[in-house]
């Protein structure tokens, strides 16, 4: 039962020793711990101490200059627009399509195997997917002109623009958003659906009342991660966009400050602050989630 | 309250509603289907242009790609580099994962927060600095650095995906092992691996196609030498106007036959929701 606390399990006894020796089950952390702190925590720190020490100029020009320099601060812009539309629609269509396959049944199982396909296979190749598909040759515009939609001459663009990069972060984030509210959804007993239903509720109100509040911390963490996945997109705005222009986002003005003018101090700056504008989005998330809704959050999720 | 016709209403926008559901699915999948066959078809054939189908078809492709492209070094760093980091990934997270599910200690909660993190922050973010941090000390480019660097978010996500597997196991086996004199690794050897025996196989198996896949932590490590499949595709597709787009889908072909074959073998053992979050569903009656 996700909002009930569970009863605890009984206490393991402790190795054959006494109570005083240590006990060695600790010792089966170390290695996990030892190697995220020393691979993932201090390249982390390290890059942060290096953002404030430019090549050049007091501590906080790095900074500055991504601040005032008008071919980084608007990658910030940029990302967003990007980013957000396509959080908001994998999110507004995946909700009541997962609501509606909540339910174990063949068809749910189809459609999962089939959505768990574009997430294995990554944004590189959806990206070339894309190009030949989508692409002014591909058999969307051949199917688009044989219904007189458009001309042969005047394909409608889908590549190498904005629309081809929200596009890709489509096909790839649509499957994993899906996939992640149905794991909440079907977290939830339907039991309380169905006492909601012995009490009268048709399925609307059964979704509004019962639903709605045991999944919004769901919601917000599957927010949270669909947002901030989009908003480091890279190859798909590469690859598929126009990333000198309208698609020029922030990892890209990063990677181009580490490997292409290898100024490592500018690009763990510009590292830093796609770090930064993460945590305010989610921090936002999450407490406009707790303004909506006050109770026990579902656990046993992750 | 509600007339009759007012029911029969409800009824027809309800059944309307599920249509456009149902539509939408439809249109999602069948996109991503021709995208997939859109490929699959380019790559074998002779010339492709404004037709439905190609003129003519040829399988020469495949063998272009395969010298063009280097693919046989570029398969063999590819399955090393896998093979390392599934077997690496499992050593380091199963006993993490055992202990945290059998003990309850102070910081807990913290650790927990270390372990999740890289499994939520994008790997764009903390991969310009690590790939910094690497460059500075040398393994950046060497099969190592590819293998350390993936392994961050495998570590964290073997210890997900096996920390209900141990819960389940009943703690009297172990007590009954220590009480017989095992030390806790010969409790591990012979009591735990045996029964953890399928939640090891599903784990290995999602950390091998998550790391085929694994596109930005490799992009920013790797040397020439040190490429995988994933990353030499972007490359291909990235200098598109100078080869064949033939070629590239040829090669994009064998990425994808390489990674779906072993999607296929871990959904028999696993629920698709898996790959994107640790699942425990609960009984559902139809």
């Amino acid at each position: 039962m996700a909002s009930l606390p569970t009863l605890q399990e009984p206490p393991v006894p402790r190795g054959a020793g006494g109570k005083l020796r240590f006990d060695p089950t600790y010792g089966l952390l170390a290695p996990a711990t030892l190697f995220l702190l020393l691979v993932f925590v201090y390249p982390f720190v390290y890059g942060f101490v290096l953002s404030f020490q430019p090549n050049q100029g007091s501590w906080t020009s790095n900074y500055a200059t991504f601040f005032s320099s008008p071919r980084l601060w608007p990658t910030i812009l940029t990302t967003f627009k990007i980013a957000m539309p396509a959080t908001l629609i994998n999110l507004g269509v995946a909700v009541p399509l997962a609501f509606r396959l909540r339910v174990k049944s063949k068809y749910q199982k189809w459609t999962t195997a089939i959505l768990v396909v574009p997430i294995t296979l990554g944004t590189v190749l959806i990206a070339d997917g894309m190009l030949t598909y989508f692409g002014p040759k591909g058999w969307l515009q051949l199917v688009l002109q044989s219904l007189h939609i458009v001309t042969a001459d005047d394909p409608i663009r889908l590549t190498h623009n904005y629309i081809g990069v929200v596009l890709s972060l489509i096909v790839s984030g649509f499957p994993f958003v899906f996939l992640l509210v149905l794991s909440y959804i079907t977290g939830i007993d339907p039991v309380l659906a169905r006492a909601a239903a012995t009490l009268g509720a048709n399925p609307q109100q059964q979704f509004r009342h019962v639903y709605l509040p045991l999944l919004s911390p769901g919601l917000a963490m599957a927010f949270c991660l669909a947002f901030v996945q989009a908003f480091s997109v890279f190859p798909s705005a590469v690859l598929l966009g126009a990333p000198s222009g309208p698609t020029r986002v922030i990892s890209i003005a990063a990677y181009e400050a580490a490997f292409e003018q290898y100024d490592y101090s500018m690009a763990s700056c510009a590292a830093m602050i796609m770090g930064f504008v993460q945590l305010v989005v989610v921090s936002a998330a999450l407490g406009l989630r707790s303004l909506f809704y006050r109770g026990p959050v579902v656990s046993g999720k992750g | 309250m509600n007339t009759s016709g007012g029911k029969a209403r409800a009824h027809w926008v309800l059944r309307g509603y599920g249509g456009l559901l149902n539509a939408v699915m439809a249109f999602f999948v069948v996109n991503v289907v021709l995208l997939i066959a859109a490929v699959a078809v380019d790559s074998f054939a002779k010339s492709w242009f404004r037709t439905w189908l190609p003129e003519g078809w040829t399988a020469s492709w495949y063998t272009s790609a395969w010298k063009e492209f280097q693919l046989e070094s570029v398969l063999t760093v590819t399955a090393e580099v896998v093979l390392f980091v599934v077997g690496m990934s499992v050593l380091v997270g199963v006993p993490a994962a055992y202990t945290l599910a059998r003990r309850d200690f102070p910081g807990k909660r913290t650790l927990m927060v270390l372990f999740l993190l890289p499994l939520m922050v994008p790997p764009i973010t903390y991969g310009i600095p690590l790939a910094t941090v690497m460059y500075k000390i040398g393994i950046a480019g060497t099969l190592w650095g590819v293998v350390l660097a993936n392994m961050i978010p495998t570590v964290p996500f073997v210890i997900l995906v096996m920390t209900p597997f141990i819960e389940q196991i009943d703690p009297n086996l172990e007590a009954a092992a220590r009480v017989c004199g095992a030390g806790i690794g010969r409790m591990f050897v012979y009591v735990l691996v045996p029964l953890l025996g399928p939640g090891i196989l599903a784990a290995s198996l999602l950390v091998l196609v998550r790391t085929m896949a694994m596109f930005e932590l490799t992009f920013l490590v790797a040397g020439p030498d040190s490429q995988t499949l994933v990353v030499a595709l972007y490359y291909a597709v990235f200098a598109a106007g100078v080869r064949a787009p033939q070629s590239v889908d040829a090669m994009a072909m064998l990425y994808m036959l390489s990674t779906l074959v072993w999607l296929v073998i871990a959904l028999r053992f696993v629920n698709p929701t898996q790959l994107v979050s640790r699942v425990k569903e609960h009984p559902q009656h139809a």
